[in-house]
């Protein structure tokens, strides 16, 4: 086991941490959704890392699950992305603010 | 160091740098999401050697052939120009940013190794399709048979959402 824990779970630390800065300073709907993707497979290492750390095949249900969300999310996401441009002829978040005060 | 050590260190970097040129490439949202195949493709061959052979084969089926390609599709579909990084924000956004990976690098050098535990020799068949299956069909089956349901969900609503019009 040459591997230790601590080394998963930085990287998938480092995963999330860079899925979330371009998740808040992107402005492309599209590679908005994509950095998202990128902090759920943070979060996914972790949950083998763990699994694996305490010898229960759990961790691996969970990040099944994961996946599942994943691929729901995307396909809504999307959709709602073609919907947009088909009304906004764009996909920068600036040109969305219908539900901002 | 032995060689699964070694896979695991060179593809966790080439998941680490594929995922920041993802993130730092404002031109071209293709290769941007090339990038992320990349990082997908890397993230699997970690989960095999940390033991995750069924997450791997569906990390591989699901990530990089199903939703990057759905990516790819819209990306292509639209015919996007480049988009830029948000202007008015940039200071508030580094700000941000240098203080929560200062905090993060403090907590993850001082605290996180403490309380972490020590990893155990675990069986030969961990994480294989069949202890996965095992598990996933007699503990877990509920769960999976709502994720079908969610499934179903989220297809309806694809559809709904990016019908042209409905009558």
């Amino acid at each position: 086991m040459a591997i230790p824990l601590e080394h998963v779970i930085g990287l998938s630390a480092l995963l999330f941490a860079i899925g979330t800065v371009g998740a808040l300073t992107r402005r492309n709907l599209i590679v908005i959704l994509m950095s998202i993707e990128l902090m759920l497979n943070g979060a996914n290492l972790a949950f083998v890392g763990f699994a694996r750390a305490w010898n229960s095949v759990d961790g691996h249900i969970f990040v099944l699950m994961v996946i599942v969300v994943a691929a729901a999310e995307v396909a809504v996401g999307l959709g709602i992305v073609i919907a947009l441009f088909r009304n906004r002829e764009s996909v920068n978040v600036e040109d969305v603010s219908l539900l901002r005060w | 160091m032995s060689a699964p050590a070694v896979f695991f260190y060179a593809f966790g970097a080439a998941a680490v740098i594929s995922a920041l040129a993802m993130v730092l490439n404002v031109r071209n949202t293709v290769a941007a999401a090339m990038s992320l195949v990349v990082t997908m493709i890397s993230l699997a061959v970690v989960y095999v050697v940390l033991d995750a052979h069924l997450v791997a084969a569906l990390q591989i089926m699901v990530y990089a052939g199903a939703i990057v390609v759905v990516f790819l599709f819209v990306v292509m579909l639209l015919n996007l120009r480049h988009d830029a990084f948000a202007q008015r924000r940039e200071r508030l956004v580094k700000g941000a940013g240098v203080v929560l990976a200062l905090g993060a690098a403090f907590a993850f050098l001082n605290l996180v190794p403490k309380s972490l535990p020590t990893v155990q020799q675990i069986p030969a068949d961990f994480g294989s399709y069949a202890a996965v299956g095992r598990a996933l069909y007699r503990d877990f089956v509920l769960p999976f048979e709502i994720s079908s349901l969610l499934l179903l969900a989220a297809i309806v609503g694809a559809v709904v959402l990016a019908k042209r019009r409905l009558s």
